[in-house]
């Protein structure tokens, strides 16, 4: 492994919608990495401060839509006096090819990191073809 | 070649030298540190401070936290580790150590300290020293 790199600050990315919003707050898009193995396509993405009970996943139209919501009651009593970032709730969508099993898509929440496992479908797997 | 140094690079290699001895830890003489992540948010909370970063995917083990004084210094390693022979379409996290020193406007007790660690989301309850607390006098 590369030796460790000092992190950057980065501004999170707001979100920008067609739609407009009927909850009150701010809406950021988790920042998310995508990777695949020989069966399943996984989506890792970073929701601090979401709690499993707020975590909204739903697939509809080959869309799945993560929405994560802050719990702000946390906040209540406390006065700010110095601030480096925003707080919001975090919504992310990504359209789906065919080639996943809709039916086996599991989710994982571990210290405000969240993983999707999507399964690729049976027929979408490679196939060793024996020469003959 | 310019006869001159450039001033501009004079004073940005001036600034970085002294960063590195400031943060190189050698010179003990409290917490200090030069970096910027984890950005965090402070608040009050009647006489105490709360400080309150975003921490994902950082597991409580790979977390230090240290007080003296004033001043907060956290420090960790940010690790995202992917699966063998898995395929990378998007990567948008990034892992890395960090190291960074905040000083509060007041002095804190450090045994009354108290670290969070939920859901990504770091908190620091700092109580404010007894000693640094303003004292009311009754006006006779």
């Amino acid at each position: 492994m590369a030796p460790a790199q000092e992190l950057t600050v980065r501004d999170k990315k707001e979100l920008v919608s067609k739609e407009e919003k009927t909850v009150p707050g701010r809406h950021y898009i988790p920042y998310a990495d995508i990777y695949e193995t020989n069966d399943a396509l996984c989506v890792v993405m970073e929701m601090p401060g979401v709690e499993r009970t707020n975590l909204n996943v739903a697939l509809e139209n080959d869309v799945l839509r993560v929405d994560g919501q802050i719990d702000f009651s946390k906040y209540e009593g406390m006065e700010p006096v110095y601030t480096e970032y925003n707080i919001g709730h975090f919504t992310r969508s990504f359209v789906l090819s065919s080639k996943i099993d809709q039916e086996r898509i599991s989710a994982q929440l571990d210290d405000g990191v969240l993983t999707l496992t999507l399964p690729k479908a049976q027929e979408a797997q490679p196939r060793r073809i024996s020469i003959g | 070649m310019a006869l001159f140094p450039d001033a501009f690079d004079a004073l940005l290699g001036l600034q970085q030298a002294m960063d590195s001895f400031r943060s190189s830890g050698w010179l003990t003489s409290g917490p200090s540190a030069g970096g910027a992540y984890p950005p965090m948010n402070m608040f009050r909370k009647g006489d105490d401070f709360v400080i309150i970063a975003e921490v994902p995917g950082i597991k409580k083990s790979d977390l230090e936290v240290q007080v003296k004084g004033n001043t907060i210094r956290l420090a960790g390693t940010k690790s995202v580790i992917y699966p063998e022979k898995a395929g990378l379409h998007r990567r948008e996290r990034l892992a890395g150590r960090f190291d960074r020193a905040v000083t509060l406007p007041v002095e804190v007790d450090p045994e009354g300290v108290k670290a969070e660690c939920r859901d990504g989301i770091l908190a620091l309850f700092l109580p404010r020293a007894e000693r640094d607390k303003p004292k009311s006098i009754q006006v006779a």
